[in-house]
């Protein structure tokens, strides 16, 4: 006698009345919940088999499909939730570490929804940004810090390499391995067409996409895939990746499995071994050591190309930004705790690292503090959920936000959080060819370059209404944000009043 | 061929005549701590005359690097061709990331030598130390070949502790009179006929650098260890 | 902004020490040059050096050298070193002005000796009342700082690049037969000298390069024991761990390095039963003081020289010796800039102390 200690958490409801039999679920679905019976003549589904990622639902002709939380439940308990027990029978039963994907699915509090923006009323005028002119260039790199002129007094240009972007927004890094070929050429494409970055991720760079190198940043993090001087040379700009939101302080791995054609050779492993990433640069134990790489790196490719240096978001991170700033580093990227990820030990995902708004705030002043804030420019990631999102991380004192699970979501991604079982129905966390095949490349940049656009345009609104014309007076203006709900020591990290001061 | 004397001279400046020359061959004289020579260097031969800094040949990209005296921490991080010939001891993370090339030591060399080696088609790196290596030799070995030989190391297995911590690939020869505590996921033998031709070769191209007797070297034994496995940590997770 | 001591303040650093195993005194100037050598470990945020046998003629006296924010503190902390010590000199530190220091504080410097009426009084012996008396000092007069409480040795240290701090202390004037230099790359601008190194308590001092993991758990555990952490560093809480396992729980120097670097479970398993019982004991007994995460350190104490990485090793170390001479630095070119031809060049392994002390004099 088998005894099941997990119930499955949802259940395909199928209305027999519209459905027609068609199969197509029984096609889409690579996890096999749906299951034609031949006998009966009818679609049937195993709950077991459905991570709900909505594929079927999306796809159903009739709109015969939904799937529901099973309302199967244990004894209650405030204390043990169903999900804590679950946990516990998986690992009685597999000694495993428990393995999840995107990011924090937690109840812990989201600062951004105990922000709201201002506008103006009466005292100055707010703008109306279709049909006044409404600026949203960033430059991203390091600015000097004196002018120095010429024996005929001409300004000399000692402006360190920069990025422009058209709007205060990137697609941050996912390596090619973690997402698939298709998912990574619509990134490229719609960075070129949207003016701003796309990053590699830790993977390499694929030798289709060396084209889109004006709209490039290269990542090199510990493992060092794909990394040679051609590489370097590729991307406008290089990130070194010390640690990411969704998994502070340990490192990757991509299993053998998907070590396959292309990954094994733009990764440049032999196909079918395990590429790991160590948790730590194993040539940076230290704040000294960092600047050792930043100035490698530099020196590699002749100080043409802005470095910056991604962290998570963790209990020191104004301290470990001002060490990045003091590294030579151009560019500090923050990743906040809600960041996601292709996979993560769930212990992990769940429980270190802190909120990027916090993060952000903290960096910001410290940097300030210090004098040198100007020198740098600062990032912000981690769960960036749309343009109100951006308008605050700004305020509060960021450059420009990178975004992912939101880029994901544009592509189709119904953040089902199985990233980690490799068969993503959407096409996009697989390299199961039939699977990426889904995904249509020019579709998928379409609605990333939909995304972006209308974020810009409501960031214009919001900016507008606040009276200003220009992204680089939102940054840091935390004034033109005001907390709710929030108690004096979060708005004293924050740096803002509430709502009514 | 273009000589650069380091003395005053700060890492920038002398990456910069490196980078700018059109010589192929450059001697760097009175190097002390000066960082980045040669970092991402292509075609070109260099002689370094002194003790050149941290991160020297990191990006090595086809170029030979020869240093009279010792090196420091970090040479040849994520090298990708090119030769680097050491006549004294390296420092700490030796290889790191490597993927094709050489890298010979006449001396010892520090901790995590060799880590995260790995090769790649036509790419395959070599790391061989004359004298001992430190603890953590090879972690997370991917690839490519590791040979400590041990000349005149007063040691029983001339390497520190946790050799091979997460080797998945690649070969690690120990020069020694007995093997030292191994992981479980390494296999560890005496070298067979096959192994002893590919050492030799290496063999033979050290003693070419630094004047060895390759025959005496080759009179004793060595063991030759390997990774079980290229997925060490399958069984490792359950999904939620 | 909140200041050393009211925010901790990760840093990495570079290091480097001379050592005369016999007792031969030289300047400052050396362990300048050596330490200049690796500028680019430091960012000009804290420097500094530590003389060992620099006050022959004040040999039995604790040299007290003090911070003051400003005279009035100095009348005040003055007063109580009055009430406690018997002061035979007293001076300004002698200093070179220089643009690259700024900022400086009043820097004095006291020949003391404890009062016998208060050490009666007190019940305690000469160290430990010279150590509480410090820590008082730093505890309770703010702005005063006393950063340097040994015997025959002293620390000079400043917020600016080591080579300019040694400049400025005029370091060719003192002759020491053990030097060591500490160049800062701190994470923030500190507000205050005292958080540069080494940091000293009585005739120890301690330079170090890295970031500790464990530093908490060493701090709470520490402070039981009547000391008290003002500056939030690692050095600090190093140099007090290094005065309770040495002086207070008399271990000597390599057991000392025991503990803090105590070897993993699976190497103490493997040693002979003898050593492995020692081993187990020292770190079962003391397993809040080991310290975890990279470091190398220098522990300069009264005819010694130690030095240690973490167990794992994951800050650099050289050792060169040449004849009487032993040379520790971050980086082979910090000894090399100073004797190209030593005799003998290694790295030491990890959680594995070098101890270097004055050869025994023949008359004794």
């Amino acid at each position: 006698m088998s005894v099941n200690y997990i119930y499955p958490p949802y259940e395909i409801v199928r209305d027999f009345n519209r459905c027609i039999n068609c199969k197509i679920c029984v096609k889409q679905c690579a996890n096999q919940a749906h299951i034609f019976d031949e006998k009966k003549g009818i679609v049937i589904a195993d709950d077991t088999k459905c991570v709900n990622c909505h594929r079927c639902v999306a796809t159903c002709p009739t709109r015969a499909l939904k799937i529901v939380k099973s309302d199967n439940t244990y004894k209650e308990n405030a204390n043990w939730s169903a999900e804590s027990m679950k946990e516990i029978y998986r690992q009685a039963e597999s000694g495993g570490v428990l393995l999840s994907s995107m990011g924090n699915p937690q109840p812990l509090p989201v600062y951004w929804d105990k922000i709201l923006i201002n506008a103006s009323q009466v005292t100055n005028p707010s703008i109306d940004p279709l049909r006044e002119p409404m600026e949203t260039t960033v430059f991203l790199g390091s600015k000097p810090d004196k002018i120095v002129r010429d024996t005929d007094g001409k300004i000399i240009d000692n402006l360190a390499p920069q990025l422009k972007l058209s709007a205060p927004i990137m697609f941050s890094a996912m390596s090619y391995g973690s997402i698939s070929y298709n998912a990574h050429a619509a990134l490229a494409k719609a960075a070129e067409k949207l003016g701003i970055f796309y990053n590699t991720g830790e993977g390499g760079l694929h030798e289709d996409f060396y084209k889109y190198g004006k709209n490039t940043i290269v990542q090199v993090a510990s493992g060092r895939f794909g990394v040679h001087k051609d590489y370097l040379e590729a991307g406008e700009c290089i990130e070194i990746k010390i640690g990411q939101g969704a998994k502070p302080g340990i490192g990757g791995h991509l299993p053998g499995t998907k070590i396959v054609g292309d990954i094994s050779k733009t990764r440049m492993i032999p196909v079918g071994s395990d590429a790991i990433s160590p948790a730590p640069h194993h040539d940076i134990y230290s704040i000294e050591d960092l600047r050792q790489l930043v100035y490698s790196l530099k020196e590699a490719t002749d100080y043409k190309k802005p470095i910056a240096v991604k962290v998570a978001a963790v209990h020191n991170v104004a301290a470990v930004a001002s060490g990045i700033a003091r590294s030579g580093a151009d560019i500090i990227v923050i990743d906040g705790f809600r960041g996601g990820t292709g996979a993560a030990p769930t212990r992990i995902r769940d429980n270190v690292g802190i909120p990027i708004e916090l993060a952000l705030a903290s960096v910001d002043k410290r940097l300030r503090d210090e004098g040198i804030r100007g020198n740098i420019s600062l990032v912000a990631g981690g769960s960036i959920r749309n343009s109100a999102d951006i308008v605050k991380a700004i305020a509060l004192g960021a450059d420009a936000c990178y975004i992912a699970t939101a880029a994901l979501m544009a592509m189709g991604c119904h953040l089902c959080r199985s990233c980690h079982m490799g068969k993503c129905n959407w096409g996009i966390a697989t390299q199961v060819p039939e699977l990426v095949k889904r995904l249509d490349p020019d579709v998928a940049c379409d609605r990333l370059v939909n995304l972006v656009t209308a974020w810009t345009h409501e960031i214009k609104e919001m900016m507008g209404g606040m009276g200003i014309n220009s992204i680089e007076a939102l940054k840091g203006n935390r004034l033109m944000l005001r907390g709710v709900g929030l108690n004096s020591k979060e708005l004293e990290i924050l740096g803002i009043k509430h709502a009514g001061e | 061929m273009l000589k650069i004397d380091c003395a005053d001279k700060h890492f920038s400046e002398i990456g910069r005549l490196i980078r700018q020359t059109d010589e192929k061959i450059i001697v760097v004289d009175n190097a002390l701590g000066h960082r980045y020579i040669a970092s991402g260097a292509k075609d070109k031969e260099i002689i370094v005359n002194g003790t050149p800094g941290n991160a020297m040949g990191a990006y090595l990209d086809g170029c030979k690097i020869t240093v009279n005296g010792s090196a420091q921490d970090a040479i040849g991080d994520t090298m990708n061709d090119g030769l680097i010939v050491v006549h004294g001891n390296s420092g700490d993370a030796t290889g790191y990331s490597m993927r094709g090339g050489k890298i010979f030591i006449k001396g010892d060399a520090g901790y995590r030598a060799g880590i995260h080696m790995k090769a790649y088609k036509d790419k395959f790196p070599v790391l061989v130390i004359g004298g001992k290596a430190g603890s953590f030799l090879g972690e997370y070995q991917a690839g490519g070949i590791i040979i400590v030989l041990g000349i005149d190391a007063d040691s029983k297995t001339n390497v520190g502790y946790f050799t091979g911590n997460g080797m998945h690939g690649g070969k690690i020869i120990l020069r020694s009179q007995q093997l030292p505590d191994l992981p479980d996921q390494i296999s560890a033998r005496k070298a067979n006929s096959e192994d002893l031709i590919e050492i030799e070769k290496y063999v033979k191209e050290y003693c070419l650098y630094f004047g060895k007797d390759a025959n005496e070297i080759m009179s004793k034994d060595f063991f030759v260890l390997t990774a079980n496995s290229a997925n060490p940590y399958k069984q490792l997770y359950t999904s939620v | 902004m909140l200041k050393e001591g009211e925010v901790r303040i990760p840093s990495g650093c570079a290091i480097s020490g001379i050592f005369s195993r016999s007792g031969r005194l030289t300047n400052g100037e050396k362990i300048i040059e050596s330490i200049a050598t690796m500028h680019d470990r430091s960012n000009g945020l804290g420097g500094g050096f530590a003389g060992y046998g620099i006050y022959p003629q004040y040999a039995d006296f604790y040299a007290f050298h003090i911070f003051y924010d400003d005279n009035e503190i100095r009348k005040e902390a003055e007063n109580f070193l009055y009430q406690n010590f018997f002061i035979v000199n007293m001076s300004m530190i002698p200093i070179r002005k220089t643009k690259k220091i700024s900022d400086e504080p009043l820097i004095l410097r006291y020949f003391v000796k404890p009062l016998d009426a208060r050490l009666h009084e007190t019940n305690l012996d000469e160290k430990e009342f010279v150590a509480r008396m410090v820590i008082k000092v730093n505890t309770t007069i703010k702005g005063a700082y006393i950063f340097s409480s040994g015997k025959n040795m002293g620390i000079f240290k400043a917020v600016g690049y080591p080579e300019d701090v040694g400049e400025y202390y005029r370091l060719e004037e003192y002759e020491a037969y053990c030097w060591t230099a500490h160049g800062r790359y701190p994470t923030n601008t500190p507000g205050w000298w005292g958080g540069a190194h080494p940091f000293g308590m009585l005739d120890y001092s301690v330079v170090h390069n890295g970031e500790i993991s464990s530093y908490d758990a060493n701090r709470r555990y520490i402070e039981m024991f009547g000391y008290q952490c003002t500056l939030m560093t690692d050095t600090e809480v190093i140099a007090y761990v290094v005065d309770f396992l040495c002086r207070r729980q008399g271990l000597s120097m390599s057991e000392a390095a025991q503990v803090i670097a105590a070897p993993f479970w699976s190497t103490i398993e493997k040693k002979p039963p003898e050593e492995r019982a020692l081993a187990e004991y020292l770190r079962n007994t003391f397993s809040s003081l080991l310290i975890t995460g990279p470091f190398s350190i220098m522990v300069g104490f009264e005819n010694g020289l130690m030095a240690l990485n973490d167990r794992l090793k994951l800050r650099s170390m050289v050792v060169g010796e040449k004849d009487d001479m032993t040379y520790i630095a971050s980086e082979e070119c910090a000894i090399r800039a100073i004797e190209p031809n030593v005799d003998r060049i290694w790295s030491p392994m990890g959680g594995e102390p070098v101890i270097v002390t004055l050869d025994k004099k023949e008359d004794k």
